[in-house]
């Protein structure tokens, strides 16, 4: 079965171990702004977003790619580029809702999360997991449980 | 590689500004971050120079694996002329600044003269721009950093700045970056403010290249593992520093109200508990950090409601809590934020102002030199912000404090105090202001203090693991030989505790790293094998574990040389003669009644010196300095 990528924001400390670990597996240099995941902070309140590709299913990068190089791999439950089509357009960044695809100024080409081929080295350097990475079947387990929970305690004080 | 970041030489007189590689030679010798800084510290200044004078240089680095994935390679490193005390000035914080200087190139900053007007530093992706600063100055800390972003439009740019305080030459200004990341201490950020040197901004894209990337990765990952597995990373990512204080006033090795009492009795209202209850909001992280130690924190009712900040640590707590007979958090946490966004170092104004009220309750100041503030100790809680904000603008008595202890007791004399009997009330070394701690039972941290090369400090050397009570065997391991004691009480073994610290602080601010990935808490922490493996994976430099033991006795004799330069010598290694003279009045039975013995102490520096190489008088020896390669400085190779 697949799994994606699911971030619990309540749980990162914005430490960006995450974006280095990206970039040093996937380009082999530290650099935050080649890596595939990127924290958004606000600083003065103190909040910390991590973003990544969210692997869509009906995914509008692979809709609007005029040359076909963006395509869905299901056994791994995402969507890669296939760099001997890629044109460099960045139709792509354009239209993703969630700034997941990148571009990579320094080797000039686009850039999204590959899941590290089933082993995301973001999910090996966060030591809070606020990135997990979780089996598609049972993704929404936590969120469930967590509202059940709170159903259960309604039930228990009010009958 | 980190060896491709480059060292910039900044002169504000004339607009001039160079860029030019390290030499390999210098990385072997120093490393980087504090290591190469305190060389250019003794080539650059001296005796003569005047550290409030354009002739004075703030040295900006990042640590030789900063912004590499070794974990916590975050700190930044400042250095100059302190002018708090005269001599090394060294300060180090967190934060995200130091990474954003590598991705931008550099790793070493030299920023010398004056400018005519305020300016700030722009560095982006091998640039420096100077720019002008005149609508920054008079702002806050996160003001200043905030509109730098936004007139650039990037969210991502990280400065350091000065807030008030080092406009004013607040002689203990600091510097900051993010919130509550302060390099706090010895006044750099009063160098800052001499130069006109509002900011320094810095937002890079450039490739850290790693020279055995895969490896680089594994091991770091397998680093960040070995440390989460600590009971001591897990303490610190939910309390904070502030861990101990509940042990520590227990057994009564806190000062409170300048050190006539070692224990606060009613303490209920201080503890970590009552601040998670009432203020936490989680805690983050600097840099590449898996122990997020960084607290937040929110005041929820009353007039200041709504106040968000980060901290505080457990100095703070002391130096703006025990210290000052202040029992409860909300005057704390105002006092941190208020000293933040001010940029003035808390520990110095806590430990002047705890002085001066307990000069006060004595007689030997009255409100005539206070100029109406009621230094009484019940009024602490009130007059915090006051003291904080006059110090800040140089206003009314803050005036009288804001030159630090040295410039504080020539003023007092001639307005008609008794210098002696006033001078014995300063908890400190060299001028350098006292961690609100009380160290007169824990000889290894009181020799620490006494000996560290920027004055009274806890961050040179600090063997906090020395409490632990480890089997001397372990011990013996650890610290390269002995004899060793697990008694913290006991005077052997502690030279060489220090001795051994000192050299491993000296590598751990050199590469960048956080002291809470070293040996600091744990014996378990980072030492030279892990930090070799991690410069080679990183840089591929090979130096080994022995040759790291020598780097950090070159970087610490170099700091000694300096100072030595500036006339210190054997008989400035002593802390304030209340330490040796006046016994613990409370706490446990087994620190109650203890004071520092001044033969035992004597023995100490003997023993210290030898170990280093260095002579009865704490100069170190021609061979030494050979050996160390220091022979030739100053050598003006940077």
């Amino acid at each position: 079965m697949a799994k994606m990528l699911i971030i619990d924001h309540e749980k990162c400390t914005g430490c960006r171990f995450c974006e280095t670990a990206c970039a040093t597996a996937k380009e082999g240099v530290s650099n935050p702004t080649r890596a595939r995941v990127s924290l958004v902070k606000w600083e003065t309140e103190g909040s910390t977003i991590p973003m990544v590709c969210q692997q869509c299913q009906d995914a509008p990068c692979v809709t609007v790619c005029p040359v076909k190089a963006l395509s869905r791999d299901e056994e791994l439950g995402r969507v890669v580029v296939d760099y001997d089509l890629c044109i460099g357009c960045k139709f792509c960044i354009v239209v993703c809702p969630f700034g997941g695809m990148g571009f990579d100024i320094i080797a000039k080409r686009v850039i999204k999360c590959d899941l590290c081929d089933g082993d995301p080295n973001c999910v090996k350097a966060c030591s809070t997991d606020a990135i997990q990475f979780v089996d598609l079947s049972t993704v929404n387990i936590v969120k469930k449980r967590k509202a059940a929970a709170r159903i259960e305690e309604l039930i228990k004080r009010f009958g | 590689m980190p060896l491709t970041r480059k060292i910039a030489y900044i002169d504000l007189s004339t607009g001039e500004i160079k860029k030019e590689l390290i030499p390999e030679r210098m990385r072997k010798l120093f490393l980087g971050g504090r290591g190469i800084d305190m060389y250019l510290l003794y080539n650059y200044t001296g005796p003569e120079t005047d550290p409030i004078g354009p002739e004075n240089v703030l040295l900006v680095s990042a640590g030789l694996l900063v912004g590499s994935p070794a974990p916590g390679s975050a700190r930044t490193h400042v250095g100059g002329k302190s002018p708090v005390t005269g001599i090394v000035g060294s300060t180090n914080m967190g934060g995200f600044f130091a990474p954003e200087l590598t991705f931008a190139g550099f790793h070493h900053l030299v920023v010398k003269g004056k400018a005519a007007k305020p300016v700030y530093l722009w560095i982006h992706d091998g640039e420096i721009e100077i720019r002008d600063a005149s609508h920054l100055w008079g702002k806050d800390i996160l003001a200043t950093q905030e509109q730098i972003r936004a007139e650039h439009g990037d969210p991502e740019i990280k400065s350091m700045c000065i807030g008030i305080g080092g406009e004013n030459l607040v002689r203990y200004a600091n510097v900051k970056t993010g919130m509550k990341n302060a390099g706090g201490r010895t006044g750099m950020g009063c160098i800052m403010g001499s130069k006109n040197l509002k900011a320094i901004a810095a937002r890079g894209t450039m490739d850290l290249k790693l020279a055995y990337p895969a490896e680089a990765l594994d091991f770091c990952l397998k680093s960040k593992e070995h440390f989460m597995d600590t009971k001591v990373a897990t303490a610190l990512g939910f309390d904070g520093t502030m861990f101990i204080w509940n042990i520590t006033n227990t057994t009564g090795m806190l000062r409170v109200k300048n050190g006539q009492l070692n224990k606060l009795e009613e303490w209920e209202g201080l503890t970590i508990e009552e601040f998670h209850d009432k203020y936490r909001v989680g805690t983050v992280a600097c840099f590449n950090c898996p122990v997020h130690c960084r607290h937040q924190w929110r005041i929820k009712d009353g007039p200041n409601a709504g106040t968000f900040w980060e901290g505080p640590e457990y100095n703070t707590q002391m130096s703006l809590g025990n210290n000052l007979w202040i029992k409860e958090w909300e005057p704390i946490l105002i006092g941190q934020y208020l000293t933040d966004i001010y940029g003035v170092d808390f520990s110095e104004v806590g430990n002047l102002l705890a002085w001066s009220m307990e000069l006060y309750q004595r007689g030997l100041i009255d409100k005539k030199i206070t100029q109406g503030l009621d230094l009484d100790w019940e009024n602490a809680p009130n007059i915090l912000p006051v003291v904080i904000e006059q110090i800040a603008k140089r206003e009314g008595f803050g005036e009288l404090l804001a030159d630090g202890a040295y410039g504080y007791i020539d003023k007092l004399e001639k307005l008609g105090v008794d210098r002696d009997k006033a001078w014995y009330y300063f908890i400190g070394c060299k001028g350098h202001s006292a961690l609100a701690t009380d160290d007169r039972a824990s000889r290894a941290l009181a020799f620490g203090a006494g000996v560290s090369s920027r004055g009274w400090d806890h961050l040179r050397s600090r063997p906090a693991i020395d409490h632990y009570h480890l089997p001397e065997k372990v011990m013996e391991e650890l610290y390269d030989g002995g004899p060793m004691s697990s008694e913290f009480k006991s005077y052997v073994g502690k030279a060489r505790e220090i001795w051994w610290f000192e050299r491993h602080y000296a590598v751990v601010d050199s590469v960048g790293t956080c002291k809470f990935h070293s040996c600091f808490f744990s014996p378990h922490g980072f030492k030279w094998e892990h930090q070799s493996e991690w410069i080679k994976y990183i840089t591929g430099l090979d130096i080994s574990p022995e040759e790291l033991r020598e780097i950090g006795a070159r970087i610490y004799t170099i700091e000694r040389m300096y100072n030595n330069r500036e006339g210190l010598s054997r008989k400035d290694d002593w802390l304030s003669d209340f330490m040796y003279e006046v016994p613990m009045p409370g706490g446990l039975p087994y620190v109650k009644g203890e004071k520092l013995d001044r033969d035992k102490w004597n023995e100490m520096l003997d023993e210290y010196y030898a170990l280093y190489g260095w002579d009865n008088e704490g100069v170190p020896t021609e061979e030494t300095l050979e050996r160390l390669s220091l022979d030739k400085e100053p050598s003006h190779i940077l």
